[in-house]
C-alpha cells in the first residue's frame, strides 16, 4: 500500500524540490573543490593591457570550472602549508583514541552486563554523565594536569582527554551490542572451564567485531574533527592535527584563495571517500549512538 | 555459586582503565573547574589562587569586563548576558527551523519516495565535514571582496542594489554602510552563523526522524489508512506521537549543540565578538587575558546550562497520560 505511493505524478514536484536540495548541499563542496585548482586571478578578476593599449577587465570565475587547472595549489598546502604531516598526526591520534576506547569501554561494558554485583546500575548512570558534559568544561584543569605531567605538545596530549570524551559514547553503544550476546554462551564456556578473562577475550570480544564500526566510526569522527583541546593542548607543528593546521594556514594565505581551498579539499576528501564506501554503516552508527541515548 | 563472575578483584580490573579515563580527565577536571570558579588566578604568571567566593560570577551576569589591570572595558564590550543570548538565538532557530524542515522532509522520504536512500545520505554528509572546514568554507562563501559566492550571486540577480541599502537602514550598531560584509556586523553575524550550522546539521537531524518514522509499525499505518487517514493525520496522529523519543533527543541536541558551540565561530569570523558565544568568551578570557577564574566561571555555567536544558527538554517531552497510538 505504501510501495503503491511511488508513481503519483505529485512525486514529481517533490523530486524537484528534493533535487534543488540536493544542489544547495552538494554546491559549496563543488565550489570549494573548484576554487582550490584556480589561480588567484580566476577567482578575484584582472584586467590587462591589449595591444591597443586598451585596459582589460576579466570578470572572476565564480562557479565555472577553472580555466587553467592549478594543481601547484596542492603542493604548496602539502609543502609550505604541511597538510601531509597534519593529516598523518590527526591519523595517528584518531587511530589511538579508538583503541584506548574500544577497548575501555568493552572491558567496562563487561563489567556492567556481565559481572554480577550491586552498584552497577549506579555506575552505568555514572558513565552516561559523560553524554551531557560539554568538552569545554574541562579545558582549564586538563591543560594544569597536562602541562604538571609535562604532556603538553605531545601526541598523549590530545589522546587521553579525547579517549576520555568518547567513554560514555562507546558504553553506551557496548551495552546494547553485548546485551544482544546470549547469556548461554558464557555459561558454556565457564562449564568448560574458563575464567572470566578468557570468556571475556575468546567468547565476548569476537563477537562485539560489529560495534567495534560503530564505536570506532563515532569515535573517529570526534577526534578528527575536534578543534579546541587540538588548538590549546599542543602548539607544535609537529603534532598539529588537521583542523588547526587549516585554521593555522588561513592566517598565513589571507589573500591567496587556491593553496587555501586545496588545504580544504586535502581534509575533507578523504571522509568523504569513506562514507561514499560506507555511507550505510556510518549512518547506523550515528542512530544507535543518538537513539540509545 | 560462579565465584568468578562475582569476584571483586576482576570487576575492579575490568571498570579500571575506563574509571581512570572517565574520572581523571572528566569528573576530576569539572569538580576543579568549580573550585578555580571561586578563585582568580593566573596560570602564566603561576600567582597563587587568591578566593573570591561567588564575585566571578557576579562580574560575569551583572556587566561588561573590564581589565582589572588598567580599569578599563575590554575590547569589544564582553558581556556573558549577550554571549547567552545569542546562544539561546541559535537554539531558538536551530529548534523552530531546522528541526522542523528535517522531520518534513523525514516524512516525505520514509514514504517511499523514489532513492529515498541517496537522497537521505546526500543531506547526511555534511555532518561529517570537520566544523572549522565548514566554517572556513563558509567564511569564502561570505566574503565580502571580489571572490565572494554569495554577494557575486546577489550581484547577479540585482538583489543588492535593494537589500543591501536596507540592510545599512537596519543596522544600529555601526554607522558604516553594509556592502556586503554578513559578518562584519552584529545584526547580520548570527544569522551568517546560523546558515551554516542549518547547512551542516539538518541532514543529521532528518537521519535520526527517518530511522525513527521507519520503526513506526507497518500494521499501524495500515489501519489508520484502512479507516481512511489522509497523509497529514497519518502524521500528525500516529508517526509524530511515535517518534516523540527522538525528536525529544533531536531537541536536546540542538539546544544543548547551540550551547556549547564554539568551533564555527571561531572558524568563520576573524573577530567573533560579532557573534559572541559562551564558549568563544570563555576562550578570550582564559587564553587571551589570562582570567582563568572567570573563564572556568562560564565553564561551570554552561555544564549547568546544558544539564537543566536537558532536564527540561525531557520533562516537555514527557508522556502526557495516556498515548495517542
Amino acid at each position: 500500500m505504501i510501495e503503491a505511493r511511488k508513481f503519483k505524478p505529485s512525486n514529481i514536484i517533490v523530486h524537484v524540490l528534493l533535487i534543488i536540495l540536493v544542489l544547495i548541499n552538494l554546491f559549496p563542496l563543488y565550489w570549494m573543490i573548484t576554487f582550490s585548482l584556480k589561480t588567484n586571478d580566476e577567482i578575484l578578476g584582472y584586467s590587462y593591457k591589449n595591444e591597443a593599449g586598451e585596459r582589460i577587465l576579466v570578470p572572476p570565475n565564480h562557479v565555472g570550472l577553472p580555466n587553467h587547472w592549478e594543481w601547484s595549489n596542492y603542493e604548496e598546502a602539502m609543502n609550505t602549508g604541511n597538510m601531509g604531516q597534519y593529516f598523518v598526526n590527526s591519523l595517528a591520534i584518531s587511530v589511538s583514541v579508538i583503541l584506548i576506547t574500544v577497548i575501555a569501554s568493552f572491558m567496562a561494558t563487561y563489567a556492567l552486563t556481565r559481572l554480577v554485583w550491586k552498584g552497577r546500575k549506579v555506575m552505568n548512570k555514572f558513565f552516561m554523565l559523560g553524554l551531557t558534559i560539554p568538552i569545554h568544561a574541562a579545558i582549564v584543569p586538563v591543560f594544569t594536569i597536562l602541562s604538571k605531567l609535562k604532556l603538553l605538545n605531545t601526541y598523549a596530549a590530545l589522546i587521553f582527554p579525547y579517549a576520555a570524551f568518547a567513554l560514555s559514547m562507546g558504553i553506551l553503544i557496548s551495552v546494547g551490542f553485548m546485551g544482544d550476546i546470549p547469556y548461554d554462551l558464557d555459561e558454556a564456556a565457564f562449564l568448560d572451564g574458563c575464567g572470566v578473562w578468557k570468556i571475556f577475550i575468546r567468547v565476548i570480544a569476537p563477537l562485539m567485531m560489529p560495534a567495534v564500526a560503530t564505536v570506532g566510526i563515532y569515535t573517529f569522527l570526534q577526534c578528527w574533527n575536534e578543534l579546541l583541546f587540538a588548538t590549546i593542548f599542543v602548539s607544535s607543528g609537529k603534532y598539529r592535527t588537521l583542523p588547526v593546521g587549516v585554521q593555522q594556514l588561513f592566517g598565513q594565505y589571507t589573500t591567496r584563495w587556491g593553496p587555501i581551498g586545496a588545504a580544504l579539499t586535502i581534509a575533507t576528501l578523504p571522509t568523504i571517500i569513506v562514507y561514499i564506501f560506507l555511507s550505510k554503516r556510518i549512518q547506523d552508527s550515528f542512530i544507535a549512538g543518538a537513539v540509545k541515548g | 555459586m560462579k565465584r568468578t563472575f562475582t569476584y571483586k578483584l576482576n570487576i575492579v580490573l575490568f571498570l579500571l582503565p575506563a574509571l581512570i579515563l572517565f574520572v581523571g580527565i572528566l569528573i576530576a577536571p569539572i569538580i576543579m573547574s568549580a573550585y578555580y570558579s571561586f578563585h582568580e588566578f593566573n596560570l602564566v604568571a603561576n600567582t597563587d589562587m587568591e578566593y573570591k567566593g561567588l564575585e566571578n560570577y557576579r562580574i560575569l551576569f551583572s556587566s561588561m569586563l573590564t581589565n582589572p589591570n588598567t580599569g578599563k572595558l575590554y575590547a569589544n564590550s564582553m558581556y556573558l548576558g549577550d554571549a547567552l543570548g545569542h546562544s539561546l538565538v541559535l537554539a531558538a532557530l536551530s529548534t523552530f527551523i531546522q528541526l522542523p524542515l528535517a522531520l518534513i522532509i523525514a516524512l516525505k522520504l520514509s514514504k517511499g519516495i523514489r532513492g529515498e536512500r541517496a537522497y537521505l545520505s546526500i543531506f547526511f554528509m555534511p555532518v561529517l565535514i570537520s566544523t572549522v572546514i565548514i566554517g572556513r568554507l563558509w567564511m569564502n562563501i561570505y566574503d565580502p571582496g571580489q571572490a565572494g559566492l554569495l554577494n557575486a550571486g546577489l550581484r547577479a540577480l540585482g538583489i543588492d542594489k535593494w537589500l543591501f541599502p536596507a540592510i545599512t537602514n537596519s543596522i544600529k550598531s555601526s554607522k558604516l554602510p553594509f556592502t556586503g560584509q554578513w559578518t562584519g556586523f552584529r545584526e547580520t553575524a548570527l544569522i551568517a552563523a546560523f546558515i551554516p550550522i542549518l547547512w551542516q546539521y539538518v541532514g543529521y537531524h532528518m537521519l535520526l526522524m527517518y530511522a525513527g518514522i521507519k520503526g513506526v509499525p507497518a500494521d499501524l499505518l495500515e489501519a489508520a489508512q484502512l479507516d481512511g487517514c489522509t497523509e497529514g493525520q497519518v502524521n500528525r496522529f500516529i508517526i509524530i506521537p511515535y517518534i516523540k523519543p527522538i525528536l525529544k533527543v533531536c531537541v536536546i541536541f540542538a539546544v544543548t549543540g547551540s550551547l556549547k558551540s564554539f568551533d564555527l565561530i571561531y572558524a568563520l569570523m576573524k573577530d567573533t565578538s560579532r557573534a559572541e558565544l559562551p564558549s568563544t568568551l570563555m576562550y578570550k578570557l582564559l587564553f587571551l587575558h589570562q582570567r582563568y577564574g572567570l573563564g572556568s566561571a562560564i565553564a561551570v555555567v554552561l555544564i549547568v546550562l546544558c544539564f537543566l536544558f536537558a532536564v527540561l527538554i525531557s520533562f516537555a517531552f514527557r508522556d502526557k497520560g495516556a498515548k495517542v497510538a
